[in-house]
C-alpha cells in the first residue's frame, strides 16, 4: 500500500516549468489527494486562468505518481480550492527569494496595489523600492526598480 | 434548472466568454510593436489572461451545458455566432484608444465577475473568483496610465480626452443584456447588464473626473454583437485567429 506521504514526495519531484527549482507542492497547486484501490487521484488548479503549462504539469504529475506502481492515476485540474499566492510553502518562498525573485507576501485575502509599490528587493532587502510594472516575463511576476542597490528585480506578485 | 433559464444562463456565458476572447485577441496584437517594452509584455500579458479567462468559460459550457470543445467553439463558429460587442472588435488603433478601451474594458469586468463570484451558479461563481483576482492588476495597470497621461502634458492628455469621446458609444454596448436576463435575475445567478452599466457609470465617472478629463454624456450605446450583428472588423480577425487550425482541425496539439 502506497502512503500519503510516498505520493506528496513523488508530486515533489515536479517542478514548475517557469520556476523550475520550485516544485508544485510547494507552489501550492495541489489541492488534494486520495487513493482508491490501486487507483491514485490527484486534484491541481492553476496559478492563473491563461496559465500554459497547466496540461504539461498534468502530464508531469501523473507520470511522477505513475512510478509508485499505481494501475491508474487520475489528474484533475479545478477550481473547488483556488490557488493564491498565502498557498505557497514557506520553504517554497525562500527558493523564490533564491532564485532572484522577491517573494509574495502574505496577505488577508485582499490584495493592496499601493503594497506592490515597496516591495523588499531580494538582492539587498531594502524597501526603498518602486514597481514599474505589475506585469513581468510570466503572468505571476511584476517589474520592480531598487533605489539603494539600483538594481531592477522582479517579484513574484500577490495573488488573493 | 428550466430549460429558458438554462438557454439564457449559456448565452451569457457564451457572450463573456466571445467579449473575453476578442478583446484578448486584440490586445495580443501590440506583442511586438507597443511604444515602450513594459507596455508590450504589459499588453501580452493582459491577452494572455483573456484569451485563458474564455479557454475556461468555454470548458464550462462543454461541461456544463454539452457545447463542443473550446477549441472548436473558439475557431470553427460563423461570425454570426459570436456574441462579441462591437467595442472589443475595433481594431487597436492608436496606443490612446487602446489604453482606454484597456480601461473601459476590464473596469467593467471587474465588476461583472465581482458580481458573478456571488452567482447562485457555483461553477461560474468559481470561475468569477478566480478572474476577480487576475483583473485587479489589468485595472491597476490601466489606471496608473489614464492618470499618468492626463498629468503628462496638453499633448496627451487631448489625445486621451479624444480617444475617451471616440471609445465611450462603444464601450457603453458592453452591457447588452441576453434574452430572457430576467430569469437570471430572479434566480440570483447574475445581476443584469443594467446594474452593471450603473456601477461601472458611476466608477468610471468619478475616475474619469478626478483625474481631470470630461465624461461624455448623452451617447447612446452601440448594441447589436450580442445579437450576432458585428462590424466589418470582426470576420477578418476570425479569419487570422483560426487560421492555424483550420488548417487541420483534427491535429493533436
Amino acid at each position: 500500500m502506497v502512503s500519503n506521504d510516498q505520493i506528496w514526495t513523488a508530486l515533489s519531484t515536479v517542478m514548475d516549468p517557469e520556476i523550475p527549482v520550485l516544485s508544485v507542492v510547494d507552489l501550492g497547486i495541489i489541492t488534494d489527494i486520495s487513493v482508491t484501490n490501486n487507483t491514485a487521484s490527484i486534484k491541481m488548479t492553476p496559478t492563473f486562468s491563461g496559465c500554459p503549462a497547466i496540461r504539461l504539469m498534468e502530464k508531469q504529475v501523473h507520470d511522477a505518481v505513475m512510478t509508485l506502481g499505481f494501475s491508474e492515476v487520475m489528474v484533475e485540474t479545478n477550481f473547488d480550492v483556488q490557488w493564491n499566492t498565502n498557498r505557497i510553502s514557506a520553504k517554497g518562498k525562500e527558493i523564490i527569494k533564491n532564485f532572484g525573485l522577491a517573494p509574495p507576501p502574505e496577505h488577508h485575502g485582499n490584495v493592496d496595489m499601493d503594497s506592490l509599490a515597496h516591495t523588499a528587493c531580494p538582492h539587498c532587502n531594502s524597501v526603498n523600492t518602486t514597481m514599474k510594472s505589475p506585469f513581468g516575463p510570466t503572468l505571476c511576476r511584476s517589474l520592480h526598480y531598487c533605489f539603494d542597490c539600483l538594481q531592477a528585480f522582479e517579484a513574484f506578485k500577490p495573488v488573493s | 434548472m428550466q430549460d429558458n433559464t438554462h438557454t439564457a444562463l449559456q448565452n451569457l456565458i457564451l457572450q463573456i466568454a466571445d467579449n473575453e476572447l476578442i478583446m484578448g485577441h486584440r490586445n495580443s496584437e501590440w506583442t511586438g510593436i507597443g511604444p515602450i517594452i513594459e507596455e508590450d509584455i504589459a499588453f501580452a500579458s493582459i491577452a494572455q489572461d483573456q484569451v485563458g479567462q474564455a479557454w475556461n468559460l468555454f470548458q464550462l459550457l462543454e461541461k456544463e451545458f454539452g457545447m463542443a470543445d473550446p477549441d472548436q467553439v473558439a475557431f470553427t463558429r460563423n461570425e454570426k455566432d459570436f456574441k462579441s460587442s462591437h467595442f472589443v472588435e475595433m481594431p487597436i488603433g492608436e496606443y490612446d484608444f487602446s489604453l482606454v478601451r484597456h480601461y473601459f474594458f476590464d473596469t467593467a469586468q471587474l465588476l461583472r465577475f465581482e458580481g458573478l463570484s456571488q452567482s447562485s451558479f457555483d461553477p461560474l461563481a468559481k470561475l468569477a473568483r478566480k478572474f476577480h483576482g487576475e483583473i485587479k492588476y489589468h485595472v491597476f495597470h490601466a489606471q496608473t496610465w489614464m492618470k499618468q497621461l492626463a498629468e503628462g502634458n496638453e499633448v496627451s492628455k487631448a489625445r486621451m480626452q479624444t480617444a475617451i469621446h471616440e471609445a465611450f458609444a462603444a464601450a457603453l454596448g458592453m452591457f447588452e443584456s441576453v434574452p430572457d436576463e430576467q430569469l437570471l435575475i430572479d434566480q440570483h445567478i447574475f445581476e443584469g447588464e443594467e446594474s452593471l452599466k450603473n456601477k461601472w457609470m458611476q466608477l468610471v465617472g468619478s475616475q474619469l473626473i478626478t483625474w481631470g478629463y470630461e465624461l461624455p454624456s448623452n451617447v447612446a450605446p452601440v448594441l447589436g454583437g450580442g445579437k450576432g450583428y458585428h462590424t466589418e472588423y470582426l470576420q477578418p480577425l476570425l479569419d487570422e485567429m483560426g487560421e492555424v487550425f483550420r488548417l487541420d482541425p483534427s491535429a493533436e496539439w
